[in-house]
């Protein structure tokens, strides 16, 4: 019944199916190579970083990918377009429902379905995706504090995102990989009372959220771990391809949301903040945080006003149904298309060609944010501490099942 | 900018190269030549009517050993004129080469790796083009369309 | 009165055999290593801080495998990090217990058709001892799997496996 260990061990196996980038006879005096596994309690899920200090110094920084590549695209390539959406979901689990919307996004563009879809769905897609863009930042914001040093963050967080993932249980039967967003609907309609215990929950969260302020973020200690580390400036930024709220810390006004105006974001009032070196220099970690911090309250915003549309005008009705223009086939015509949503990460783009015979996309290629980000780590971290690493890969918020794909 | 006029000002710039409408395409794409790829996609970054200064996505397309060819997909964005465009570039599937694009865009450094992990496709010019998301010594190009996976490594039955 | 306080009413002397006592405190303190991969490592997370607490079983993570008892292998092994899973296994100390968390480390899970570059089950790098089912599965399945643990742990013995010996080497001759 169990399988047998067949693994054939070998002493120079990790030097074959990873090996160093760096040699030790090219290091300078003083220079030594530090290996940051990939077991680590402090990365943020299984990333090597080949680390060239000299002292406490870093002078460069190496990071090798691929050990969570779990082959999404070739999944694709063999899967109808609905069929894949559980691995969707399952490349930033975080936020699975921010990437399920961009997903669901792309084919509705191709299919030509994509004014059809009634206003209830939108804004029901809109307010879970919003919910888990909240779940997204308080583990961020939870495990950057612990890294730091901060523990009472990670708890405190942790709490505050079990309330969201059980609301979220409730809606769609699964804590963190929902499988909700469909293309042309949704699984099922909100269940009865979600509502109101959604507006119990958000006026819960507010003073939570200002006593994280108070207590972490604007704590001295934090401060002079996070400030005037990591500079990131705006043109580098660009230049490497950076979006999401790293983009946002270094100045520059620019969400997808408000830039492509997609779904209802639209018609629905909220701001988006951006970094000022309020503490520091412009673009630096506690920048990054701080934006993320007041995402959460933007979020909060939106919310409120999703469930006041879904109370009023866009009542749950006896004969709705979320399946009602979910296709029986999904069958594009040949073109190529690339879709990008705002996930809580960053730009989450699909590129999808479909060749217009079958029901299999021809190619689909998911370009991961994190995947982006963290390209930027070496011009971050280097001159800097080790200590500053950690605060530096806290910042850019990663989660490898994007970043390998 | 409109595509069309996209087109136009790369024809005035580019006599000798020959540009098409890609068809089909959201948003819109032009396919070019894959010789003087590096003096285009230099002129896109830089002239002020276009201004494209950020690459989205560098994506690798794969035919099949019928078509016998093999194509790169580039998502371009300009953020302060909020245009996208897509360039579509031929590759032959038996020697796939293509120049690098690492010095006008850094983040093409790591999606041109990721293409030549998973096509084997070459990028000239660049600086350090390994594998990043399979094994050093895995065997074969994973998502090309001809692609068998090997049986076993370190010992392990690759399929289930 | 306590459980404790009864038996230690008489004279405080608790008779009791060794292997129950050796179990009993190898049961109550199970000290896994932070192994966690994918999205099974985020629901390990979630059952170590409030309201599934894990520190009540006696349960804390630790970063060294050197320090500690139990792997929970939460999340895709691929076959890149097939080497460091062995690896990180053979230098943790006995008495060592493997719980495969999750659907992916159990036999490979959703990826199972098409993924090249992932492991059809962690039991084909190390052995396991307890399977834990779920995509992910809850904290409370952890808990579970935790339990079943312990009751592996309980049922041990450390006289038994020579007795056995002896016999099979008497039955040969």
């Amino acid at each position: 019944m169990a399988n047998q260990v067949q693994y054939i061990f070998d002493d120079q196996n990790l030097n074959k199916s990873e090996p160093q980038k760096l040699d030790a006879k090219d290091l300078k005096r003083d220079e030594m190579i530090v290996n940051i596994g990939p077991q680590h309690p402090s990365t943020h899920g299984v990333l090597r970083l080949e680390v060239v200090t000299s002292g406490e110094q870093i002078v460069e920084v190496v990071p090798h990918l691929g050990y969570l590549h779990r082959c999404f695209e070739k999944h694709a390539e063999n899967l109808p377009y609905n069929q894949s959406l559980p691995f969707v979901d399952r490349m930033d689990y975080l936020a699975a429902m921010n990437t399920e919307h961009a997903f669901v996004m792309g084919v509705e563009r191709m299919l030509g379905i994509e004014k059809e879809i009634p206003k209830r769905v939108e804004y029901i897609r809109v307010l879970v995706a919003e919910l888990n863009r909240l779940a997204s930042h308080f583990l961020a914001l939870g495990s950057y504090g612990m890294d730091i040093g901060a523990v009472t963050a990670f708890f405190w967080m942790m709490r505050d995102r079990e309330h969201i993932l059980r609301m979220l249980e409730w809606v769609s039967g699964a804590r963190m990989l929902y499988n909700y967003i469909w293309v042309g609907g949704l699984f099922y309609d909100l269940p009865v009372g979600f509502e109101e215990r959604c507006s119990e929950f958000v006026k819960y969260l507010k003073p939570k959220l200002q006593e994280l302020e108070r207590v972490v973020i604007n704590n001295s200690i934090f401060v002079n771990r996070t400030a005037n580390i990591g500079v990131l400036p705006l043109d580098l930024a660009i230049n490497y391809g950076i979006t999401g709220p790293m983009l946002r810390g270094s100045g520059l006004k620019f969400d997808l949301r408000k830039v492509d105006a997609y779904s209802v974001y639209p018609e629905i009032d909220f701001d988006v903040p951006v970094g000022e070196g309020k503490m520091g220099q412009l673009g630096d970690c506690w920048d990054r945080t701080w934006v993320r911090v007041q995402e959460c309250y933007e979020s909060l915003r939106i919310i409120e006003q999703s469930i006041e549309k879904l109370t009023k005008e866009h009542k749950r009705d006896r004969d709705f149904d979320p399946r009602a223009k979910v296709p029986k086939k999904i069958r594009p015509k040949a073109q190529e298309l690339y879709v990008r949503a705002e996930n809580p990460k960053g730009e989450t783009g699909f590129y999808f060609k479909a060749d217009g015979k079958s029901d299999i996309p021809f190619r689909c290629k998911a370009r991961g944010a994190s995947f982006v980000n963290l390209s930027i780590i070496n011009e971050l971290a280097k001159g800097g501490l080790i200590a500053d690493l950690v605060a530096v890969i806290g910042s850019i918020d990663i989660v490898l099942g994007e970043v390998d794909r | 900018m409109k595509i069309e006029e996209i087109i136009d000002v790369l024809r005035g710039q580019f006599s000798e190269l020959s540009f098409e409408l890609l068809e089909n395409s959201t948003p819109g794409g032009i396919i070019i030549p894959l010789n003087g790829m590096v003096d285009v996609m230099q002129f896109l970054h830089s002239d002020e009517r276009c201004y494209f200064d950020m690459l989205s996505c560098v994506t690798g397309v794969d035919n099949g050993p019928e078509e016998n060819s093999m194509e790169l997909v580039y998502n371009l964005y300009s953020i302060p004129y909020d245009t996208h465009l897509a360039i579509k570039v031929s590759v032959p599937r038996q020697k796939p080469m293509v120049e690098s694009l690492v010095a006008i865009w850094k983040t093409a450094d790591w999606q041109e790796r990721e293409v030549y992990d998973m096509y084997g496709i070459d990028f000239l010019g660049h600086p350090d083009l390994r594998r990043i998301l399979m094994p050093a010594d895995w065997e074969g190009f994973p998502l090309r369309k001809d692609y068998k996976e090997q049986k076993y490594y370190r010992g392990m039955e690759v399929k289930y | 009165m306590g459980l404790l306080d009864q038996k230690l009413g008489q004279g405080g002397i608790v008779i009791s055999k060794l292997e129950d006592l050796i179990n009993w405190a190898r049961l109550s303190s199970m000290w896994p290593m932070g192994f966690g991969t994918a999205c099974c490592a985020i629901e390990f997370m979630s059952a170590l801080s409030t309201p599934y607490d894990l520190d009540r079983l006696g349960v804390i993570p630790r970063a060294s495998p050197r320090q500690s008892d139990v792997m929970i292998v939460a999340g895709t092994v691929t076959f890149k990090m097939a080497d460091r899973v062995r690896r990180l296994y053979e230098q943790m100390a006995e008495p060592r217990y493997v719980i495969s968390m999750g659907s992916c480390s159990n036999c490979g899970g959703p990826y199972w058709e098409h993924g090249y570059h992932v492991v059809k089950g962690v039991d084909r790098i190390i052995p396991v001892d307890v399977y834990v089912p779920g995509c992910p599965p809850r904290p409370e399945a952890l808990i579970g799997g935790l339990i079943k643990l312990q009751d592996k742990i309980r049922s041990e013995t450390i006289v038994a496996p020579k007795a056995v010996e002896k016999l099979l080497a008497e039955s040969e001759d």
